[in-house]
C-alpha cells in the first residue's frame, strides 16, 4: 500500500506489527492500541521509534497520556464516510500538542486528501491500487478555503480577510 | 425595540454600489473573486470526480457521498439536482439562470423545498459538471445541500424587511454558510446537520425542529448574541431542540458551533443510521452532559484562532446591499382604493401581505399552491415573469420560503394592485398564505426513491376541495403538512394537521395527526386513528374542518382550538362512521 | 402470473433501465426479459448487476415483480409502476408520454 506525503508517494520506515508476533526492537514498528493497553510494561526500555494504531473508535483522549511514547499516531478510518478520524487528529496536534507524525489508514480516497492535511495528517497509506496522479490533483485542484484549518501550509482562511482594510471590492 | 438591520456605519450608500442592474441592491451576499475561485474550484473538482466514476476509477460506493455532497441524489426517474438558495434569497440575475436551467438541462420546471432550495428532477450526470459551470456563472452552487455535512443554513422568508425584526440574521447565516463549507473535520458527520437561524421573536424558520437552532437577539447594551437550541429533528424520531446555551456572545459564534460540531462528530453513532442524527444523541446523554460536553470543548478550543472578530461580521455585513428605499407615507391612498374596489385584491391583499418595518411598504408572499396543483412548482415561463416583476417591484430579489412560497420582499404598496394582477395573470396570485390550500408536500412516491406513499396527489384532492378562497380566509390559519415517508421531509410531524404516506400491504395509505407546531411552541403532533385511504383522508380533514368550526371561539385559531379542546371531538367525528 | 424483470437506474444520466438478455439494458419495459421463477431471475440479476457495474453502465439493480395481464405488463409495487411510467402527477412526462 502506497505511502503518500505531500501528494506524493514516499519511503515508508515503518512496520506494522499484527498482535500476537513479536515487535522487533530495532526497526521502527507501529503496534496496536489494544496490544499498547495490555503490553505497555514491555515496551520501557524500548529506544527505537514506536507508533500506535488507533481504530475507528478510539479517540484522541484514549492516547493523550501516553503521546510522548509515540513517534507516530496511525489513524485508522474503517470506512472513509467515518470523518471521526479528523477530530481525533485535530485533537491530537490542537488539544495535546502533539507534533510526531499523524498517518491516515485504512479506506480513505484522494478527495478526503485535502481534508486530511488540513485536519493535521502527516501521511496516508493509500489503499492498494490507487491513483497515485489522484492525490498529487487532489491538493492542487483547490487553493482557497473559507475556514482556518491546522496545517502550517493551510492557506490563509477567506474568512479572515476582513481582517485586513479592503483594498478594491471583488 | 427595533434595532436597524444594517448600521449606519456599515459603508453601504445606498443604491447602485455593485453594478447599475435591477437586482444591485438585492439582499445576498456579493461574491468577490475569491470567493469565485473557491465555485470554480468545486466544479472543476466535481467534474473530475464524474470522469472518474465515468471511467471506474471511483466506484459507486465511493462516488456515491462525494455526487451527495454536490447536490445530486440518484431517484426514480432521473437525477435530482438540488441548488442551494443560501438564506433562502436570489437575485433575479439568479432565478433567470435557474429558469434557464430548467430549460436547457430539465423539462421546464422547477420544485422549491422546505428547506428554501431548488431541485430540478430529469438531470442527467454527465450533464452536471456542465449545469454547476452555469450556476457559478452567477454565484449559486449545489455544495452542501446532500450528504452527511452541513447543509444550507435556512432562514425567515422575511428577513431584513419585517416589522418585527430585531437582527437580521442574513449575516449570520452566511458566516455559518462560509464557516461550514468544505469544513476539513466536519465533512463526513455521522448524518446530516441542518442549522436555521431566526432574528425576530416569530419563529417563521422552525427554529426548534433543526440540528441546530439558532435566535440571534440584542442584550440590554445593544450587542448581539445568540440562544443556541440543538438536537431538534423531523423523521422516525422526532425531537424539540433543547435549550443548549441562552447567550453566545457574537465572537463566540463560530466558537460555539465548532464545540457542538466536534462532540457530535466524535460521539454520534457511526453504526446505525436511523440513530446517527444529533438528535439522538443529545436523547442519549441527557441535555446536561451533552452541554457539558460541548462547554467543555468550547472551553478547549484556541482564541484567537476560532474567535468571530467583529471586524468579520462587518466585512462580510459590507457585501450585502440595502434596498434604496423611498421615504413613503405609511398609507398608500391607491392602495386602499383598489382594496375597496376589488374584493379578489381585497382578499389577496389580507392574505398574502406581511407588515414591512418601513412606511410604504409591504412584504409580499406569491403562493406556489394554486389548487388542485403541485405544491412548490413552478415553470420557467413563470419564473421569467416574475423575475421582470422582481425586478420592477422588489429591487430585483426574489426569496423561498420553507413552506415552498416565494417572496417580495420590498414592494410599495402603492404597486400592490399592479404587481397582485400581473401575478394573477401567470396563476399565481393564489390568496392561500397560511391558510388551509397552502399545503407543505414533499414530492412523494411520484419522484422520491425514499418515499413509501404518493403525497402530492393528495395535497391536490385537499386543494381542489378547499378551493374556495372566501372558505379558507373564514377558515382560517390552519397549516396541512404531508410527508410521503417517515424522513418527513414536508414536515408532517409539526403539521397543524400532519400526513404521513404509509405502505400497508402494497396499498397507499395515510395516517393523521394533528396539534403540531412548527414555530417556537413547537410540538409533535399526535396520530388520531389508524390509516386510510386517500379518499378518506380528504373526508377526514373536511370533518376536522367542521368540528373546529363548530367549537371555536372568537379569534381561536384551528392550533388553539384544539389545544383547548383536545382531539376527542376530532377523533371522535372522523371515526365514528366506522 | 407474476413474472419477474431486472430493473436498475443507466449511470450517466438515471433513466430507469430494464434488461433484456440479448439486447442488454432496454427503456422499455415491454423490451424487457421476463423471468417465470425466482431462481432464474436471481441468477441473472446477479450477472446482470455484475456487468453493469464493471461497464459502468447502471445502478442500483434488482429484481421486481411483474403481473402480465392481457397483454399488459404492470409492475406489482406502485414505487415500480411509477418508474416504468413515469410521475402519476405529470402524465405529460417520462415514459409515459413518450409515443
Amino acid at each position: 500500500m502506497p505511502l503518500i506525503e505531500d501528494g506524493r508517494p514516499a519511503e515508508d520506515s515503518w512496520t506494522s506489527i499484527p498482535d500476537g508476533e513479536p515487535v522487533p526492537g530495532d526497526i521502527p514498528a507501529i503496534i496496536s492500541f489494544e496490544r499498547w493497553q495490555a503490553e505497555r510494561d514491555s515496551f520501557a526500555g524500548r529506544n527505537t521509534k514506536l507508533g500506535v494504531r488507533l481504530k475507528g473508535g478510539t479517540l484522541a483522549p484514549a492516547i493523550a497520556d501516553d503521546l510522548d511514547r509515540f513517534a507516530l499516531v496511525a489513524v485508522e478510518f474503517p470506512k472513509f464516510r467515518d470523518g471521526r478520524g479528523f477530530s481525533t487528529a485535530r485533537e491530537l496536534r490542537e488539544r495535546y500538542g502533539y507534533e510526531g507524525e499523524i498517518r491516515a489508514v485504512g479506506h480513505v480516497i484522494p478527495d478526503q486528501y485535502l481534508f486530511l492535511k488540513r485536519t493535521g495528517f502527516t501521511s496516508v497509506e493509500a489503499p492498494e491500487g490507487t491513483n497515485l496522479e489522484s492525490w498529487a490533483n487532489a491538493l492542487s485542484e483547490v487553493s482557497v478555503v473559507y475556514q482556518p484549518g491546522i496545517a502550517k501550509d493551510d492557506p490563509n482562511p477567506l474568512i479572515n480577510r476582513w481582517l485586513k482594510p479592503q483594498a478594491a471590492q471583488g | 425595540m427595533n434595532a436597524p438591520a444594517f448600521r449606519a456605519d456599515s459603508g453601504i450608500p445606498g443604491s447602485g454600489i455593485f453594478g447599475s442592474e435591477p437586482d444591485s441592491n438585492a439582499g445576498i451576499y456579493r461574491y468577490d473573486d475569491l470567493d469565485r475561485r473557491f465555485v470554480a474550484e468545486r466544479v472543476e473538482q466535481f467534474s473530475n470526480q464524474v470522469a472518474r466514476r465515468l471511467s471506474g476509477e471511483l466506484t459507486e460506493e465511493e462516488f456515491k457521498p462525494l455526487r451527495l455532497m454536490n447536490g445530486l441524489y440518484l431517484q426514480l426517474h432521473a437525477y435530482m439536482l438540488r441548488i442551494a438558495v443560501p438564506y433562502g434569497v436570489l437575485t433575479t440575475t439568479q432565478f433567470r439562470k435557474l429558469s434557464e436551467i430548467g430549460r436547457k438541462y430539465d423539462k421546464g420546471y422547477g420544485h422549491f423545498t422546505t428547506r428554501q432550495n431548488l431541485q430540478f428532477n430529469w438531470i442527467r450526470l454527465e450533464d452536471t459538471p456542465a449545469i454547476l459551470g452555469e450556476l457559478a456563472e452567477v454565484d449559486m452552487h449545489a455544495l452542501q445541500t446532500s450528504g452527511n455535512c452541513v447543509r444550507n443554513v435556512t432562514t425567515d422568508q422575511f428577513v431584513g424587511a419585517s416589522a418585527d425584526e430585531i437582527v437580521d440574521g442574513r449575516v449570520y447565516a452566511e458566516i455559518l454558510r462560509q464557516w461550514t463549507i468544505a469544513h476539513p473535520e466536519f465533512t463526513y458527520l455521522p448524518r446530516k446537520f441542518k442549522i436555521a437561524i431566526m432574528g425576530s421573536d416569530s419563529d417563521r424558520a422552525a427554529i426548534r425542529t433543526h440540528d441546530v437552532g439558532v435566535i440571534a437577539k440584542r442584550n440590554e447594551a445593544g450587542e448581539i448574541g445568540f440562544t443556541f437550541y440543538v438536537g431538534g429533528g423531523l423523521g422516525r424520531s422526532p425531537f424539540v431542540g433543547k435549550l443548549v446555551r441562552e447567550w453566545v456572545p457574537e465572537q463566540d459564534f463560530a466558537a460555539y458551533l465548532e464545540a457542538i460540531l466536534r462532540v457530535y462528530n466524535q460521539y454520534g453513532r457511526r453504526d446505525n443510521i436511523y440513530k446517527a442524527r444529533i438528535k439522538i444523541l443529545v436523547h442519549q446523554l441527557g441535555i446536561d452532559k451533552f452541554k457539558a460536553e460541548v462547554e467543555a470543548e468550547f472551553d478547549r478550543l484556541p482564541r484567537p484562532k476560532f474567535t468571530l472578530a467583529h471586524e468579520i461580521v462587518e466585512g462580510i455585513r459590507a457585501r450585502f446591499a440595502m434596498p434604496p428605499l423611498e421615504t413613503l407615507p405609511a398609507d398608500s391612498t391607491t392602495f386602499e382604493s383598489h382594496k375597496a374596489g376589488n374584493a379578489e385584491f381585497a382578499r389577496w391583499a389580507t392574505v398574502n401581505l406581511a407588515a414591512h418595518k418601513t412606511p410604504g411598504y409591504a412584504i409580499v408572499s406569491v403562493s406556489l399552491k394554486p389548487a388542485g396543483g403541485i405544491p412548490g412548482d413552478i415553470t420557467s415561463e413563470q419564473m421569467d415573469t416574475l423575475t421582470d416583476l422582481a425586478d420592477r417591484y422588489s429591487f430585483g430579489e426574489i426569496r423561498v420560503t420553507h413552506a415552498q412560497n416565494l417572496v417580495l420582499a420590498h414592494v410599495r404598496k402603492d404597486d400592490l394592485f399592479d404587481l397582485w394582477r400581473q401575478l394573477d395573470a401567470i396563476g399565481l396570485a393564489t390568496a392561500n398564505i397560511g391558510l388551509i390550500g397552502d399545503i407543505i408536500a414533499c414530492p412523494g412516491l411520484d419522484y422520491c426513491a425514499l418515499a413509501n406513499a404518493r403525497s402530492i396527489p393528495l395535497a391536490q384532492a385537499i386543494s381542489a376541495r378547499f378551493a374556495d378562497p372566501a372558505r379558507q380566509q373564514a377558515i382560517g390559519e390552519l397549516g396541512i403538512k404531508i410527508s410521503g415517508c417517515i424522513n418527513a421531509c414536508g414536515h408532517h410531524h409539526v403539521g397543524h394537521i400532519g400526513i404521513l404516506g404509509v405502505d400497508k400491504r402494497g396499498e397507499e395509505r395515510y395516517q393523521i395527526t394533528i396539534g403540531g407546531d412548527a414555530t417556537l411552541t413547537t410540538a409533535i403532533g399526535d396520530i388520531i386513528g389508524p390509516a386510510v385511504t386517500e379518499e378518506e383522508a380528504v373526508d377526514a380533514i373536511d370533518t376536522m374542518v367542521e368540528v373546529y368550526l363548530a367549537n371555536r371561539t372568537d379569534g381561536e385559531r384551528f392550533i388553539d382550538t384544539i389545544r383547548r379542546i383536545g382531539h376527542g371531538p376530532f377523533k371522535e367525528k372522523i371515526y365514528a362512521a366506522d | 402470473m407474476n413474472f419477474r424483470a431486472i430493473t436498475g437506474n443507466r449511470l450517466r444520466d438515471g433513466a430507469v433501465v430494464f434488461y433484456n438478455n440479448d439486447a442488454g439494458w432496454v427503456e422499455r419495459l415491454n423490451d424487457a426479459s421476463l423471468y417465470e421463477d425466482k431462481a432464474t431471475a436471481e441468477t441473472i440479476l446477479a450477472a446482470a448487476k455484475a456487468q453493469a457495474e464493471k461497464e459502468r453502465l447502471a445502478v442500483d439493480v434488482y429484481a421486481f415483480e411483474v403481473q402480465v395481464e392481457d397483454g399488459s405488463r404492470v409492475p406489482v409495487t406502485m414505487r415500480d409502476r411509477i418508474r416504468s411510467l413515469g410521475p402519476s402527477v405529470r402524465t405529460d412526462l417520462g415514459k409515459q408520454a413518450a409515443a
